[in-house]
């Protein structure tokens, strides 16, 4: 699809400048017509009668409803308990019931207007505790989607005999995706029956599954074919199978081709957000502060219905202890229903939310000591050797100690926090100040067995022409997916990176390679991208004795190791190293099979008038393996930090009645230039003798270590512990006059 | 009918005067390169210029420009030629998943134009209209000021003191 050229840091980059990339709504789209979806506005009830107004012209639109659907009503994920469209019942609010199409965009809206929705209300359960009580039964048979248990050491023994015991608890809420690309997708069908959809969407294959399932269709005859996309970040992972499941069944029905693109207040109402959760610690020190039990519990707000919320919670439940070696260790997790618009995939995948409650926590732990938590965190950190709660040993590539020594050297940490004790102790000064650190792991590709089910597939193509294409339905969403295997297969062949091209993610083209998620693009596919390029490196050495160095040379070399045939093709598939075990059941074992580490320092300023917190400096170290590309890798830390940031400070889905009550971009404020400080990253290479040239995942990683380091940070400024999240100047406010005791420095 | 500019050509929109500019844009005229993120003035994906200056195109009806000089992103650069800053983005790393990039290259090629300096508390001013969400606008800083180092370089006169101030900062008030 795309060739790269010398000195590009990014093969599709030019047409992405020039504004020549097409998006989902740029598509040619003669003949179509535009969908739009009613949504319910109740949380929960039965749905007793849908009514079309009569004096509105119908024959000019296109109807659909669950009736309509010819398999089974199902979104397909992991469990089957979201439907396509509500039939007789609505477990939340914007959950959609009715599809029209129409030629004209704004008819379609104003058709919407006529079609009304009687309801039989029945009581919902908006919060999770109120779930967890299961009082209001919404989900058979006690509202909770799955539980989660790690169990290391005797946790109560230990905690009876540690010297001191330290609590705590934390929440954070939803966050948005805020991709600037809303959700879309284009549906038809083709003369043969083959149902074709092209969108904006992150797993190809995750919607052709779903759509087989809601089409009864033949695998053969859905094709699923990404379009540019703008951004995703675990967004449209799991909703794109949704949006082209309606726009499919309106293709069907009106025999023409359907497009839906959502705007920005419906994608934000109706689509998946993060698991807002509440965690609690219980841990278990000695006088000098070593770590001698964690006895964690983790609740999270799963919504109505399952999508990817089993795994965000064992993710979370991963990530609960922090990258610390503690011989006794008990983590549980629930992940419950709520009637409150489905929750899902997002950067991080439920570990931000655990790191936060686990880094955060080194701030009361550090009070209840009188210690540094700097030097706490020195004593406890994982090295290589260490056993973390699942009694995995981590052999290599354990850089949490290098990422914690270089931020804090290269962010004067403890200069500052003299410097600033100083600063604030001055009245005149219109600020405090105060620097903040926290240190996170990111286990790289599937959980636990994820990728020996995945069994992903990669294959690469010597063309006639002479051609490498890479055939793999990892997508590029703008973290870098095209460049980083082009770079990968030209560097391992020993051909210049023109020579390659990425075919484009169309399940009618390429393997599959799984989802692109969980920070696996890189290492576990790249990792099949190095190998498939071993293997065709290995032909062509076979039949010519050296690599061709020209084109001409290419050219003729690949018309005779082609023969009759378009193509030599080799493909790959991954295969599970026996030595990383893992058990489901007793979750004990390899939970990935490695670990990225970063660490964080936050210097900022809280106004002392205003309360604003204003984030000056933020030092960021990680250690990925082996950086493939040190500026793609940059620039995906500098977006993960920058998310990071905006989960602390800005980011406040406001839920009322089951639903989000500021889904535009005005009231849901994201970080703009002006509230992103300066970033400096630093990559501190530790390589994965596995990985592609030694590459781990870098995707998520950044987003789990920013937000504690800010609530420590504003601690140190104002000697306020803000437990919950965002960080907003009201908090802080509340927080002082709640607390009569604190002096105003 | 309402008659403007756009790229240099006269162009003639024969819908509904309250047509919003980035329809007439991208329906209209198939100028797909000028995106929509919001509809509501707040991510600045649809920017354009409307004399020289960044203007969302979600925000404004086709009457207003009615005579007026329109640039969108198709206007930078050639087919297979990038312009300095489309080139200095391209390197620095500033555009990841693309959908904010034709509305960053507008707002920051007027700012180059006019004069902005090359300060990077300045340029993340003239910048905070635009929202992007993958890159943490620090690549897109970067690039930037390097163009308007280069700019300066090729005029001679890089002590000259900027007079441009950001339009687009003082509408959206969101920072002190
Ligand atoms: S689309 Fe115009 S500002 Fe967002
Ligand atoms: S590059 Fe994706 S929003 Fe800016």
């Amino acid at each position: 699809m795309k060739k790269k050229r010398s000195g590009v840091l990014r093969p599709e980059g030019p047409d992405k400048l020039r504004g020549l990339a097409r998006y989902v709504d740029d598509l040619p789209f003669p003949g179509g017509l535009h969908g739009a979806t009613l949504r319910s506005t109740v949380p929960r009830g039965r749905i007793r009668a849908i009514r079309f107004d009569p004096d509105f012209p119908w024959d000019e639109c296109v109807t659909a409803t669950a009736a309509d659907i010819p398999g089974q009503n199902c979104v397909a994920l992991i469990e089957e308990d979201q439907p396509l469209l509500a039939d007789g019942e609505v477990r939340h609010a914007m959950e959609p019931i009715v599809l029209v199409a129409h030629a004209e965009r704004h008819r379609v809206y104003e058709a919407l207007g006529h079609i009304h929705v009687e309801y039989e209300p029945l009581e919902p359960v908006l919060s999770m505790e109120d779930a967890l009580e299961a009082k209001v039964p919404v989900r058979a048979p006690d509202n909770v989607i799955k539980r989660i248990s790690i169990d290391k050491g005797d946790v109560d023994g230990a905690l009876a005999g540690a010297d001191v015991v330290v609590e705590g608890e934390y929440r954070v809420p939803h966050q948005e995706q805020a991709y600037i690309e809303n959700q879309g997708m284009t549906a038809r069908f083709e003369e043969d029956g083959t149902l074709l959809v092209e969108g904006s969407l992150q797993c190809p294959y995750y919607v052709q599954k779903a759509l087989v399932r809601a089409f009864a269709l033949p695998k053969e005859k859905v094709r699923v074919v990404q379009a540019t996309t703008g951004g995703g970040f675990g967004g449209k992972e799991e909703y794109p199978s949704m949006v082209a499941g309606h726009a499919a069944l309106l293709a069907r029905k009106a025999g023409r081709p359907v497009k839906i693109v959502y705007d920005r207040t419906e994608d934000m109402v109706a689509t998946t957000k993060r698991h807002p959760a509440r965690v609690r610690h219980r841990t278990g020190l000695t006088r000098e502060g070593k770590l001698v039990a964690q006895d964690i519990d983790v609740l999270m707000d799963g919504g109505a219905y399952a999508t990817l919320s089993p795994v965000v919670l064992s993710r979370g439940a991963l990530h609960a202890t922090g990258p610390y070696e503690c011989p006794n260790v008990r983590v549980r997790a629930c992940m419950v229903a709520t009637n409150t618009p489905p929750n899902g995939a997002f950067r991080g995948f439920g570990a931000p939310q655990t790191l936060f409650a686990a880094e955060l926590h080194w701030e009361r732990i550090a009070g209840a000591l009188k210690k540094d938590a700097l030097r706490l965190r020195r004593l406890n950190l994982v090295r290589e050797g260490s056993e973390t709660a699942t009694g995995q040993v981590l052999h290599e590539s354990v850089g949490a100690r290098d990422v914690l020594e270089a931020v804090v050297r290269r962010g004067r940490y403890s200069e500052k926090k003299r410097e600033y004790a100083r600063w604030n102790r001055s009245r005149r000064h219109p600020s405090w100040r105060g620097i903040g650190v926290s240190v996170c792991h990111h286990g790289a590709g599937f959980t636990g067995s994820g990728e020996a089910f995945l069994a992903s597939r990669v294959a690469l193509a010597l063309t006639r022409k002479g051609e490498i294409r890479v055939l793999t339905s990892s997508t590029e969403i703008g973290q870098g997916t095209i460049a980083a295997f082009t770079g990968l297969a030209a560097r391992t062949l020993g051909v210049p990176e023109e020579w390659v091209t990425i075919e484009r993610a169309d399940t009618g083209l390429v393997p599959d390679s799984g989802p692109t998620v969980a920070s696996r693009t890189c290492m576990i596919v790249g990792g099949l991208v190095e190998r498939a390029a071993q293997r065709l490196r290995e032909r062509i050495l076979e039949s010519t004795g050296r690599m061709p160095s020209t084109r001409a040379e290419m050219v003729r070399e690949a018309r005779r190791l082609c023969g009759r045939e378009p193509a030599l093709r080799v493909e790959e598939q991954y295969t599970h190293p026996p030595e990383i075990r893992w058990d489901e059941e007793t979750y004990r074992g390899d939970a990935y099979p490695v670990y990225g580490y970063g660490a964080t320092v936050v210097d900022l300023e809280v106004d002392r008038t205003t309360f604003e917190v204003r984030v000056r400096r933020l030092t960021t170290a990680v250690d990925v393996g082996r950086a493939l590309s040190p500026r793609l890798v940059e620039g995906q830390v500098m977006g993960g930090v920058t998310q990071a940031l905006g989960y602390a400070l800005l980011e406040n889905a406001d839920y009322h009645d089951g639903v989000m009550q500021n889904p535009q971009l005005t009231n849901y404020l994201i970080p703009t230039a002006l509230d992103t400080p300066p970033l400096d990253v630093m990559i501190v290479q530790r390589p994965y003798s596995r990985g592609p040239l030694g590459a781990k995942g870098v995707g998520e990683l950044p987003m789990d270590i920013p937000a504690p380091a800010v609530a420590a940070a504003v601690h140190d400024a104002t000697g306020l512990l803000l437990t919950e999240l965002p960080i907003l100047p009201e908090r802080i406010l509340e927080a002082f006059s709640s607390d009569p005791a604190h002096r105003q420095r | 009918m309402t008659r403007l500019t756009v790229n240099g050509r006269v162009r003639v929109f024969r819908g509904h005067p309250f047509t919003r500019l980035v329809d007439v844009l991208r329906e209209g005229f198939g100028l797909t390169g000028t995106k929509e993120g919001c509809g509501e003035g707040e991510c600045g994906a649809c920017t354009v210029l409307v004399d020289g200056q960044p203007v969302m195109s979600c925000l404004v009806p086709v009457c207003q420009v009615e005579g007026r000089r329109v640039e969108t992103i198709e206007s930078l650069g050639g087919l297979e030629r990038l312009d300095p800053l489309q080139k200095a983005l391209l390197e620095e790393g500033g555009a990841q998943c693309g959908i904010c990039t034709p509305g960053m290259v507008m707002t920051a090629h007027a700012w180059v134009r006019r004069g902005g300096s090359s300060r990077p508390a300045a340029i993340r001013e003239a910048l905070a209209g635009n929202l992007c969400r993958c890159t943490g606008y620090q690549h897109i800083v970067d690039a930037v000021a390097r163009v308007v180092r280069e700019r300066d370089r090729r005029r001679g006169d890089a002590k000259r003191p900027s007079r441009a101030t950001s339009r687009t900062a003082r509408r959206t008030g969101r920072h002190r």
